[in-house]
């Protein structure tokens, strides 16, 4: 709910939740960290999680990470400067059938070409 | 032969009626209504049903270690985690068929005495949770699921827990941590969770796919389930079919199909007319096979003949272009990213493989690596807190195993003697 709100989940926030679940700030904070989903820095509007794990790789997920990180003009990991794109390389997201797979917003874009991910940069760009 | 499949095709059979009118909901009403607890954990055991998320354990006598003593509050955990990778089965029954899931889930709690059940799914599963979401919201609407279902005096109160993404989640002490809220890390064994599992209650944890057996195990009876597959492999199998083929996707198929068949017939054959040079039979996690084995049955006691497991059936087809140390790389940095951290042997295990492989595919190898890739392998492998940490020694053991020499041409070679690919 706090990464819905804010984009990711800065610390007085956390603290504050692990007050209401009646934990410790620690627990909340380890729990926080712990998984890939959270972040703890501010992201950029559109995460792009393009999967790099077998399956993928064999069917070009790195060259498509490549691609992007060219056409962003980031690296992995980076956000663009007007905050729109976070470029990220993430483990089996569970579609191997339909590889190279992304994953932007909750919804799964699946095999993938360097046309559909230009198609569906500009999509993103018009709704920001 | 199709069970669990047999009826995504229908149009809108994610909704309730759609469903009904097909028989659903039938086997949960005969549950409740003609049958005792026992007799459904019963027909369940009978019916030879093991589990499908990777171990194979047998299903009603996991059901039948919750303790007798109704007063103790006990809960059903769906494991929807499906993060092996290879496998991509759960995501599609959840998609398609949802109150399949919904079906045999409630059956389990009526066998089990569960009132409370959780459906563990990743994080990046949004798009089936929310179809499990508005199956089960119009299940219950209907009152379908909820209290005094079908009349009788049982009950069950379902939730949706999303995780958010994390691999060790899927091992099952872990994924109860993380439904308390904790990082997930796993816990010791014993207690084991039908002992002391979710909030410290008696547990059973099953996997997508075993659960949305269920109901066709109770409508059709467990002789009929027992006669499909083999002798101690019952049931049908989903494998999800992924890497040089040319039609990867999910096939439902009989226990102990052949690994050709499967490939051959199913998949659409080796991308570009190749050979295949391995595979991986059951998610990363489980010892490659060769092209020396693909006669080998798909079934519990063949694959583990062969030397691997059939586990989640996450089938990963390797052609004779692919380079095995960059795979066994790629597989790898999986395990060393998803290490939680907890015990010693994984945490700098998987790292150290990873450094290790890095610099054979770089051509900086030398040659006493991969005498140090397998002692560190097995130092990982039975060693670790859990299963994770065997997992990521396999697919280095069994590469070294049947493709030695792929390494040490690296080696003497100082290059990787493959092209960077892209098989799509």
């Amino acid at each position: 709910m706090v990464q819905g709100e804010y984009g990711y989940l800065p610390e007085e926030a956390v603290c504050e939740v692990s007050e209401i679940l009646g934990m410790s700030s620690a627990d909340a904070l380890a729990a926080a960290s712990f998984y890939t989903m959270y972040s703890t820095a501010p992201q950029g509007k559109y995460v792009l999680d393009v999967c790099v794990t077998l399956s993928c790789s064999l069917m070009g997920g790195e060259h498509l990470l490549g691609y992007l990180s060219n056409k962003l003009g980031i690296g992995v990991g980076e956000t663009t400067p007007d905050g729109l794109f976070t470029l990220r390389a993430v483990q089996c997201l569970g579609s191997c059938g339909k590889a190279p797979v992304m994953m932007v917003g909750g919804r799964y874009y699946d095999e993938l070409t360097p046309e559909k991910i230009d198609a569906l940069l500009e999509e993103l760009r018009k709704n920001r | 032969m199709r069970v669990l499949f047999e009826h995504i095709d229908i149009p809108d059979i994610d909704r309730l009626e759609v469903y009904r009118r097909g028989g659903g909901y039938k086997a949960l009403e005969k549950a409740v209504r003609e049958m005792t607890p026992e007799q459904v954990t019963e027909a369940v055991t009978a019916s030879g049903l093991r589990g499908r998320g990777g171990a194979g354990f047998p299903t009603g006598r996991k059901w039948s270690f919750i303790p007798k003593d109704l007063s103790l509050r006990r809960y059903l955990c769906c494991n929807a985690d499906e993060s092996e990778p290879g496998t991509f089965k759960d995501r599609e029954l959840m998609l398609r068929n949802p109150h399949q899931l919904l079906e045999g889930i409630a059956i389990a709690c009526y066998a089990i005495g569960a009132e409370r059940a959780f459906i563990y799914i990743r994080g990046e599963y949004a798009e089936p949770a929310d179809k499990l979401k508005t199956a089960l919201d119009e299940a219950v609407e209907c009152g379908i699921l909820g209290g005094r279902i079908f009349g009788s005096d049982f009950g069950v109160e379902i939730s949706i827990v999303r995780g958010a993404g994390a691999y060790i989640c899927g091992e099952e002490t872990a994924l109860l941590n993380s439904i308390e809220g904790l990082r997930g890390e796993p816990r010791l064994r014993p207690p084991f969770p039908a002992v002391k599992g979710l909030y410290e209650s008696p547990t059973v944890i099953n996997n997508v796919e075993t659960l949305s057996n269920v109901p066709h195990i109770i409508a059709n009876g467990a002789e009929w389930f027992a006669s499909i597959g083999t002798a101690k492999s019952t049931g049908t199998k989903i494998f999800s079919v992924s890497g040089c083929v040319n039609k990867p996707g999910n096939y439902e198929l009989p226990m102990g199909v052949s690994a050709r068949e499967l490939i051959f017939e199913h998949a659409g054959g080796i991308k570009g007319g190749g050979h295949v040079k391995a595979f991986i039979p059951g998610g990363s996690s489980t010892p490659m096979l060769t092209s020396k084995h693909l006669d080998v049955a798909l079934d519990f006691e063949s694959v583990a003949e062969a030397g691997s497991m059939l586990g989640s059936a996450g089938f990963i087809v390797l052609s004779e272009e692919v380079c095995i140390v960059r795979a066994v790389l790629n597989m790898a940095r999986f395990y060393a990213h998803e290490s939680c951290g907890k015990c010693t042997p994984c945490r700098e295990g998987t790292g150290w493989m990873v450094n290790m492989l890095e610099s054979i595919e770089a051509g900086s190898g030398r040659s006493d690596h991969i005498a140090r890739l397998v002692d560190i392998a097995n130092n990982i492998n039975g060693r670790s807190f859990c299963a994770l940490g065997d997992a990521s020694a396999q697919p280095v053991l069994s590469s070294i195993k049947h493709f030695r020499e792929e390494y040490e041409e690296h080696i003497s070679q100082r290059r990787c003697p493959y092209p960077s690919w892209s098989f799509s």
